[in-house]
C-alpha cells in the first residue's frame, strides 16, 4: 500500500454547540478526484477548510503524505495546531480555489500567480514567472496577465485563481464550490479546466453542485448529511444504485 | 509681489522648517496609528485597552492644550528621569568604590528642542487620529482576500505587509489624506514652543516693522500652497490606486 497522499480520520468540527461535523473519514491517493456532494448545511465545505486549517478541527487527526498535523489542547481556545510553522508549510502544499476567487486584488493576474510561489516557497522571480506565463497560457489567460483581477470577468478570475493553484505544485488541490458563484454561461470555461486537471493526475477534493462533473469526472463521490458521510463510492456505482434514500431524494432534486 | 522687507530668506528656512516638522510628524503618526489601530482589532483586553485610553484621551484635548503639556512634562519627565538614573548609578558605584564621588553620567538639565518636541507632539496627537482612520480600513479589506494568503502558506507578517497593508491603504488614503491636510495645518501651533517656524517669524517681523498682515498673508499663501499640492498628490493616489478595483 503506498502512503495516502491525504487521510481524515474521525474528523469532528463543532462551532460552539453545534457539531458540524461528526466524525469523517476519508482517504485520497495521488490522482484521485473525489467529489464531495451534500445540501447546504451539511458540513461539506467546512470539512474542506478544515483540511487546510482555514477552520481548526475539533478533533480527529489529518496527515498529508503520511505526516500528521499534530494538534494540542489549549484551555480557552480548544484544540490548536502544535506547531504553526509545521501548519503553514503544510498549507504550502494544499492549494485552494475558493468559491469567491479570492484574487488578490492589489495585485496583477501574473503577480497573483507568482505570489505564494515567490514569497511562500522561495522560488526565484524569473523563474516563477515563466512557469506562471506557461500556465496563464494553459488556462488560456495568457494575454489578460497584466490585468488586475477586478477588470476580468468571474469566470476569467477563478481560471486564474486556478492558475494560481498550480503554480504551488500542490500535493492536493482543494476546490470549494469553484462555480458556484459564476453566471450559468461562465461555469463550462472553469469545468474544461478542472476536467484537465483531472485527466493528469491532479489529485483533488472539490465541493460541488455540478452532478455532471461529480459523475463523470470523479473517481469517488461522497455525500454528507448533517456532518456525516451518508454515501460514498464509485459515482458510477452510486449515482445508478444509491443505497441511501437521502442520496436519491438528493440527485432527484438537483437534477 | 511681496515686499517682505528683508524677511525673505528668513521666511524661507521657516516654510521648510515646517515642511519638515510636518512630514516627520507624519511618519511618526502613520506608524503610531498603525501600531493602535492593530491593537484595538487584537484580542488581546490590556492592548485593547491602552489603545482606547490612548485614542480617547487624545481627541478629547485641544491640540494647543496637548502640545503646550507633552512639550513642559516631557521636560519635566525627561529630567526626572536623568536626575534618577544619575542618582542610581552612583550608588551603584559607590557600592564598589566607597570613595567615588558623585558625577552626572547624564546631563543635569536636558533641554528638549522645540523642534523635537514639535514633531513627537504632531505625531502623537496624529497617531491617534490615524488610529481611527487605520481601523476603519483594516475592517474593510475583504476576508476571503487574507483567508487566500492563509491557505497559500503566509505566515501573518507576509499576511500583513503583502496584503493587509497594501489593501487597507487604498481604504485609508481618503482619510489619511483629509488628517494630512489638518496635521500640516496643525503645525502652526509650534511656533507657541519657540521653534523658528513660518507662524513664529511672522509674529517676529510684524512685531519689528508693523505690517502683521503682510506677513500673516504670506503665511496664509504658503500653507495653501502645501496643500493645494497635497491634494492634487492625494487626488492622483486615489486614482492610481482605484484602477485596481475598477
Amino acid at each position: 500500500m503506498t502512503t495516502p497522499t491525504l487521510s481524515i480520520r474521525n474528523l469532528h468540527k463543532s462551532f460552539a454547540d453545534n457539531e458540524v461535523l461528526k466524525g469523517i473519514d476519508l482517504e485520497a491517493h495521488k490522482g484521485d478526484v473525489i467529489s464531495i456532494l451534500g445540501a447546504s448545511g451539511s458540513g461539506k465545505s467546512t470539512l474542506l477548510r478544515c483540511v487546510n486549517l482555514l477552520e481548526t478541527p475539533t478533533s480527529g487527526d489529518i496527515l498529508v503524505n503520511g505526516e500528521l498535523i499534530e494538534m494540542k489542547q489549549d484551555k480557552k481556545r480548544g484544540a490548536i495546531p502544535v506547531s504553526i510553522k509545521q501548519v503553514e508549510r503544510i498549507r504550502s502544499r494544499l492549494a485552494m480555489v475558493f468559491q469567491g476567487f479570492n484574487l488578490w486584488s492589489h495585485l496583477s493576474v501574473i503577480e497573483n500567480v507568482i505570489e505564494a510561489p515567490v514569497h511562500v516557497l522561495g522560488i526565484p522571480k524569473k523563474e516563477a514567472i515563466v512557469k506562471a506565463e506557461a500556465l496563464l497560457q494553459r488556462v488560456g489567460l495568457y494575454e489578460r496577465k497584466d490585468y488586475y483581477p477586478g477588470q476580468l470577468s468571474g469566470g476569467q478570475q477563478q481560471r486564474v485563481a486556478i492558475a494560481r493553484a498550480l503554480a504551488v505544485e500542490p500535493e492536493v488541490m482543494l476546490f470549494d464550490e469553484p462555480t458556484s458563484a459564476l453566471d450559468p454561461e461562465l461555469v463550462g470555461e472553469v469545468l474544461t479546466v478542472m476536467r484537465d486537471l483531472a485527466e493528469e493526475g491532479r489529485t483533488m477534493l472539490v465541493v460541488t453542485h455540478e452532478m455532471a462533473f461529480a459523475r463523470d469526472v470523479s473517481n469517488k463521490v461522497l455525500f454528507l448529511h448533517q456532518g456525516m458521510v451518508e454515501e460514498q463510492g464509485k459515482p458510477e456505482v452510486i449515482f445508478e444504485n444509491p443505497s441511501s434514500e437521502r442520496f436519491k431524494q438528493f440527485i432527484s432534486t438537483v437534477y | 509681489m511681496f515686499d517682505l522687507y528683508g524677511y525673505q530668506e528668513i521666511f524661507l528656512e521657516g516654510a521648510w522648517l515646517t515642511l519638515q516638522v510636518a512630514l516627520l510628524s507624519l511618519v511618526l503618526a502613520v506608524v503610531l496609528g498603525l501600531v493602535a489601530a492593530l491593537a484595538k482589532l487584537s484580542h488581546s483586553t490590556i492592548l485593547t485597552s491602552v489603545a482606547t485610553v490612548y485614542t480617547t484621551i487624545i481627541r478629547g484635548i485641544p491640540d494647543l492644550i496637548l502640545m503646550l503639556l507633552i512639550f513642559f512634562g516631557g521636560q519635566m519627565l525627561i529630567n526626572d528621569m536623568s536626575y534618577k538614573f544619575n542618582e542610581w548609578l552612583n550608588e551603584v558605584m559607590t557600592g564598589y568604590y566607597p570613595d567615588h564621588e558623585w558625577v552626572s553620567y547624564l546631563p543635569d538639565y536636558i533641554d528638549v528642542s522645540p523642534y523635537f518636541a514639535g514633531i513627537v507632539t504632531i505625531g502623537f496627537i496624529f497617531g491617534a487620529y490615524m488610529a481611527e482612520t487605520f481601523r476603519g480600513a483594516i475592517l474593510s479589506v475583504d476576508k476571503g482576500q487574507l483567508e487566500a494568503a492563509t491557505a497559500y502558506g503566509m505566515n501573518k507578517y507576509k499576511r500583513f505587509f503583502r496584503v493587509m497593508f497594501p489593501q487597507m491603504m487604498r481604504h485609508a488614503l481618503p482619510g489619511l489624506g483629509n488628517n494630512w491636510l489638518v496635521l500640516l495645518k496643525t503645525t502652526a501651533l509650534v511656533s507657541i514652543i519657540g521653534l523658528q517656524d513660518m507662524v513664529k517669524i511672522a509674529g517676529d517681523a510684524s512685531g519689528s516693522t508693523q505690517k502683521p498682515f503682510t506677513f500673516y498673508l504670506f503665511v496664509a499663501l504658503v500653507f495653501l500652497f502645501y496643500t493645494a499640492i497635497s491634494t492634487s498628490a492625494l487626488k492622483w493616489a486615489e486614482r492610481k490606486y482605484s484602477i485596481q478595483t475598477r
